[in-house]
């Protein structure tokens, strides 16, 4: 076996390439950021030029503003930086969001950004690549976390939804606005009742569609909805919105979380939630193992999460693998 | 099993009391006799004594698993709950349309006999059972086998759906699972007998609560008019003897009789048809106890004579609400006092004491006398009406607390840890430091006193500011500042500051303070007060 060369290395500003001159989802402005997918702790301000899919850049525009540049390249489209042939490939966490490919000299590295293998009618299906070193992350990096499959939770979901509205309760989901709550709005039984979003929300939905994203139609939610409209409504706001003002009308909302942090009862119980559905965004723990050995990566650096317990993991099962410690970054995993 | 299993889920769901009686009324109404026995035992925090050692259990976990036992402790620690830990990390189940087995059965032929068996039989047999249930019976069944089967509904919940069931009086059922019972179909029977006069004479009157007196005395009227006493730092508690026989009843309505061997004994020598107001005090020499070494005894399943001699309880009374059979409440406290010291001059003894009434001519004498209260072991002062009747729940004007206020110091956040059960994925558990010249020295814990908001951002600060991790603890960049209030402070040589402060908690942030302005170890020292002498019996 022939010694690796580095494609990637860590540094202050996040990862970089030196040889291409890029960094992937830099934590600092810099001069060339590689950007994997669109939320917001993979998208610094301030860079000089960004890379990104076509869906991946109306996003940015859309939560950054319309004069952000960004570059775009297509899964499977190649450019070369400074001699390092450079490809984006589904990671099927969001809409857009993408694995990022360099070769060079024969060498190849994939980042594979927050990515999941389970199904999502709103994103490009994940794509196993081969590589030589692999960077993944590891937000759900433990064996607890095992995911139920997304049909069965978002029929788990449209349970709770039908039966709230034969109560005449709003039904208030609290899931991400950029991400899941789309995935949760292709899902559900559109015919159980009214669907509203929240401000967060509705814009990020307008992108998906204009991706052409087929998706159930919804209605901005605001202070001045009625406790009327509500009643038997579907309502999903970000997690952040809980006990804002708007949520006033919700009163007397049933109120459930989606997200992968559901599985830990402690979770749910904490925010004292009528319902916690386990539905996430990232890989479980068999989609990180399945990942790593089909990528039969030599080396695999570990990033966002339970790096070292992963890294652990693996050494004891014989493979060069690595914690990377990335400070705060590694702490603000959205999931 | 399954039954059990959806109870324990429902209950585990929903945060709404009317949620949670529907749930158990639920379960009462459909369950066989012999489950819904077993299930009320468990409900109202009866467990089998445990029946495997937890270490094995998690070795066996870990392996039906696959998984390295450093894995294993790894999610323990994200999660928070062993029995939960061991649910989701079992190899997903296999549908097996095996014969119901229901909960009883499981108990009696498969955890109970476990405790006997050799280790290797035992883990024969929880592997099997692991094997043969679905997730959620998974879940509570490894609530049981690992005694920590807790499900955030009080026992007077329980007896409430109960009640409702059984159309079975509700103090008439919390009297019957008093004693020793073993769960099964005649016990189910006993329990929703219709006649209830066994119960009736173990009733105990509605308390009368005390407010807090913010302000001073004076606006009281003349100190003259009141009694005043010590307040005691134990548990509220009635001590009813009627019928030959002896209940104690705990301010939650739960009877404590149990617990309290010696305080039964010595109450069977008070004449029939009497019930005393007062306080359950652990006590030696004269003073009470720390209320953590009560607290300590209380949660002791097995009250060994060892537990008993460390930790001896006394009912500390203060009021007479029933004698000879005559209720008194509507008597004035001067005449219901007089009556209780007589009571007790002829029936009381080392167990069954009488609360001194403290005599001060005015305000002042009474608040130097409060002043000693820290020093005696006790809370500060209670303040009662001489001329008033014995009142029913927390009305204001006759019944005042006049406690000390807290100690506190300012003192620089430097050691977090994650909480446990709900809290365990959030860094809740802290220690704080005083200054010591260019040191900090960590002098308490505390975990209580934010808000939730104001928990998770400190949770923001421990994760953006780590310095070092020692297992789960880390180690913060010393900047946050809060208000530590304690109740009281020794000296203690086992701490590394040379004090132990009792019930530490975080009164308030002080985003104004930096770790530069926060108290030194001098400060704290300062406020160490020289044991008083006990009090004086009356």
């Amino acid at each position: 076996m022939k010694p690796i060369a580095h494609l990637i290395e860590l540094t202050e500003s996040g990862m970089h390439c030196r040889e291409g001159g890029f960094f992937v989802d830099p934590w600092r402005p810099v001069e060339r950021a590689v950007v994997t997918h669109a939320h917001f702790d993979h998208t610094r301000l301030g860079c000089g030029s960004y890379l990104a899919t076509p869906e991946t850049a109306l996003l940015m525009k859309a939560r950054l503003g319309p004069d952000l540049h960004v570059r775009t390249l297509r899964y499977g489209e190649e450019i070369d930086a400074n001699g390092v042939r450079l490809s984006l490939h589904p990671a099927g966490h969001i809409l857009g969001s993408a694995q990022v490919r360099l070769e060079r000299n024969g060498e190849v590295w994939v980042v594979t950004g927050d990515f999941k293998r389970a199904a999502d009618p709103t994103c490009a299906h994940f794509a196993p690549l081969r590589c030589h070193g692999l960077v993944t992350e590891s937000t759900f990096g433990l064996p607890v976390f095992r995911w139920p499959t997304a049909d069965a939770v978002t029929t788990e979901i449209s349970d709770w939804w039908r039966r709230n509205a034969a109560e005449g309760r709003p039904s208030l989901l609290l899931a991400y606005s950029l991400g899941k709550a789309q995935r949760i709005l292709a899902g559900v039984d559109a015919s159980i009742g009214p669907i509203f979003t929240h401000g967060a929300i509705e814009p990020m939905t307008r992108v998906y569609r204009e991706a052409g994203i087929s998706l159930p139609p919804t209605r901005a939610v605001a202070a001045a909805t009625g406790r009327r409209e509500l009643a038997g409504a579907l309502v999903l706001a970000p997690p952040a919105a809980e006990g804002s003002a708007w949520t006033g009308s919700l009163a007397k909302a049933s109120r459930a979380f989606a997200s992968g942090w559901m599985q830990i009862r402690g979770n749910r119980r904490r925010r004292a939630l009528d319902r916690g559905f386990v539905l996430s965004d990232h890989a479980d723990w068999s989609a990180l193992l399945q990942t790593v050995a089909e990528s039969r990566a030599e080396r695999v650096w570990i990033t966002h999460g339970y790096a070292e317990e992963l890294a652990r993991f693996f050494k004891e099962k014989g493979l060069a693998a690595e914690a990377l410690r990335a400070g705060q970054m590694a702490e603000e995993a959205d999931a | 099993m399954k039954r059990f299993a959806a109870l324990y889920a429902a209950l585990d769901r929903t945060t709404g009391t009317a949620e949670k009686v529907r749930a158990l009324a639920d379960y009462f109404a459909a369950a066989p006799a012999a489950d819904a026995a077993w299930a009320l035992s468990f409900l109202i925090g009866r467990r089998p004594r445990r029946p495997v050692p937890t270490a094995r259990l998690k070795r066996w976990a870990a392996e039906a698993a696959g998984i390295p036992e450093w894995l294993f402790a790894a999610c323990y620690e994200t999660v928070g709950d062993l029995a939960e830990t061991i649910t989701h990390l079992l190899p997903p189940e296999r549908v097996e349309a095996g014969p119901l087995r229901p909960l009883s059965a499981w108990i009696e032929e498969t955890l109970l006999p476990l405790r006997g068996l050799p280790e290797e039989r035992q883990r024969e047999a929880v592997l099997a059972a692991w094997r043969a249930m679905d997730s959620a019976e998974r879940l509570a069944w490894n609530k049981l086998i690992t005694g920590g089967f807790r499900v955030g509904v009080s026992q007077r919940l329980v007896v409430r759906a109960l009640a409702a069931r059984l159309g079975v009086e509700a103090a008439a059922v919390a009297q019957r699972l008093m004693g020793a019972w073993t769960p099964g179909e005649a016990f189910w029977e006993r329990l929703g007998a219709a006649c209830t006069d066994d119960a009736d004479a173990s009733r105990p009157y509605p308390f009368c609560l005390a407010h807090p007196l913010e302000e001073g005395p004076e606006a009281l009227g003349p100190a003259a008019e009141w009694l005043a006493e010590w307040k005691w730092d134990g548990i509220r508690a009635q001590l009813v003897r009627r019928g030959g026989r002896v209940f104690v009843w705990s301010r939650g309505e739960e009877l404590v009789t149990e617990k309290f061997p010696e305080i039964a004994a010595a109450a069977a020598g008070l004449p029939d048809g009497c019930v005393l107001d007062g306080e359950i005090l652990a006590w030696r020499e004269g003073r009470p106890l720390d209320f953590a070494r009560l607290q300590q005894r209380i949660g002791r399943k097995d009250l060994t004579a060892k537990v008993l001699a460390e930790a001896p309880a006394v009912f500390m009374a203060y009021d007479l609400l029933e004698s000879d059979g005559r209720e008194l409440r509507a008597q004035a406290l001067s005449e219901r006092r007089a009556a209780l010291a007589a009571l007790l001059s002829a029936a009381g003894g080392p167990v069954l004491l009488l609360s001194p009434q403290l005599s001060a001519p005015d305000w002042p004498a009474l608040a130097a006398l409060r002043e000693q209260a820290r020093g005696r072991g006790v809370e500060g002062l209670m303040v009662k009406r001489l001329f008033s009747a014995y009142g029913v729940g927390r009305r204001r004007g006759d019944w005042w607390k006049w406690k000390l206020a807290p100690l506190a110091v300012d003192a620089v956040l430097v050691y977090a840890q994650p909480g446990r059960g709900r809290r365990a994925t959030l860094y809740t558990d802290y220690t704080f430091a005083v200054r010591d010249g260019e040191a900090l020295v960590p002098f308490a814990k505390a975990y209580s006193g934010l808000t939730d908001a104001e928990i998770r951002d400190v949770d923001r600060f421990v994760r953006a500011n780590t310095t070092e991790r020692f297992g789960p603890v880390r180690a913060v960049k010393p900047e946050l500042v809060f208000e530590i209030a304690f109740e009281a402070i020794r000296p203690s040589p086992r701490h590394k500051s040379g004090v132990a402060v009792r019930f530490p908690r975080i009164a308030r942030r002080r985003p104004d303070k930096r770790p530069a302005e926060a108290d030194t170890l001098a400060t704290l020292k300062s406020l160490l007060h020289a044991p008083a002498p006990p009090p004086a019996a009356s």
